[in-house]
């Protein structure tokens, strides 16, 4: 994974080099999602999503970016960081589906579980956590989201434009294919 | 505005140029406004620097809920770029405190609350069929003069790229200086 020049505003296209994204990344239609982990609309949103994946397959490039509001979730900052340390493991995405599925139980120690879970050297990505190995990544994030108009979680981009409907499987799809077109 | 752009579709800027909000240029009116029960905060206090005044409908409802909290996040951001964050509503200095403290807020809420929206009267975003202020956004240069205004829909979060935009600007003509 290249690393940003810090500063530097992120597209608000998927950037497969640099972001966490799934499909590929010539894809007609792209979408980046800012998202926090222990926002209840973010985990309404996340199977909406993983549908709209399903639908159009290939065609799509969805990137995932972390936008956490650490003052109203005093659990967005470290889970955003341990799915960035899962990424170090080769393993973000399924670190990322976990922390959705149970955005009841994202204490430090439930983080761990998760590690060991998916068989990463939980030791490693718990000290990276405390450390904050990664807290200027998740900030680069965040900034980007801010420059390009993320007025709160989730935000989607689609093609590189914010989206303002709802979150919602039909209306994003006919948003994306419409865009497409 | 083009920063704004992504943000704030054109019908909201029209919307904007519509509205009575002082325009950029002007000198901004000072005011001084309980922060607390038992403290005051005055705009000309933070002449030197550029300050971002926000006024919100309400306390609690939910968009000022999202609104408060991405300024409260982008506290580091704004303070990079030199800036003082100040949100004013309608609500007294007590629903003020409760709300600022369970947002876990690090700015000030000023009450614009006896004589009911007088600051917001002065600044031309007082919506008296509601009885609250407009969601307006004003960044104000360190001389005291409106460099940046931006009125948003009252239910619509106007976020903060366009803030972060004008607080660049402020910032790169400093540097020209």
């Amino acid at each position: 994974m290249k690393k940003n020049p810090s500063g530097a505003l992120l597209s608000a296209l998927p950037m497969p080099d640099r972001d966490h994204a799934q499909g590929p990344a010539d894809a007609a239609i792209q979408l980046v999602e800012y998202g926090d982990y222990e926002c209840s609309y973010c985990g309404e949103a996340y199977p909406v999503v993983k549908a709209i994946q399903e639908h159009l397959g290939e065609r799509l490039c969805f990137a995932f970016r972390n936008f956490p509001l650490g003052n109203s979730h005093p659990h967005a900052q470290h889970t955003a960081e341990a799915a960035e340390g899962a990424a170090a493991q080769g393993r973000f995405w399924e670190m990322h589906d976990l922390l959705y599925e149970n955005q009841g139980a994202l204490e430090d120690e439930d983080l761990a579980r998760y590690a060991s879970a998916l068989h990463l050297d939980a030791r490693r990505l718990m000290s990276e956590v405390l450390a904050g190995t990664y807290t200027s990544r998740v900030r680069e994030d965040f900034r980007s989201g801010a420059r390009h108009g993320v007025n709160g979680t989730p935000s989607f981009f689609m093609n590189g434009v914010l989206y303002n409907g709802t979150t919602s499987v039909e209306e994003m799809l006919s948003a994306l294919t419409g865009e497409a077109v | 505005m083009s920063a704004t752009t992504t943000t704030n579709s054109a019908k909201s800027q029209v919307q904007a140029n519509a509205s009575g909000a002082l325009p950029v240029g002007m000198l901004a009116p000072d005011f001084a406004l309980k922060s607390t029960p038992d403290q005051t905060v005055r705009l000309s206090e933070f002449r030197g620097q550029p300050v971002v005044l926000f006024f919100y409908p309400a306390d609690w409802s939910p968009v000022c809920g999202d609104q408060v909290s991405l300024y409260n996040e982008m506290l580091a951001e704004f303070q990079e770029l030199g800036a003082e964050v100040v949100g004013i509503s309608v609500d007294g200095p007590w629903c003020h405190a409760a709300f600022s403290r369970d947002r876990r807020l690090h700015f000030p809420l000023l009450a614009d609350f006896e004589p009911k929206g007088e600051v917001a009267k002065l600044y031309g975003v007082y919506r008296p069929s509601d009885g609250t202020s407009e969601r307006a956004l004003f960044v104000i240069n360190r001389e005291g003069i409106i460099h940046w205004s931006y009125v948003s829909p009252v239910g619509v979060n106007p976020g903060a790229a366009g803030i972060l935009a004008a607080l660049e600007e402020l910032k790169e003509g400093e540097k020209a200086k």
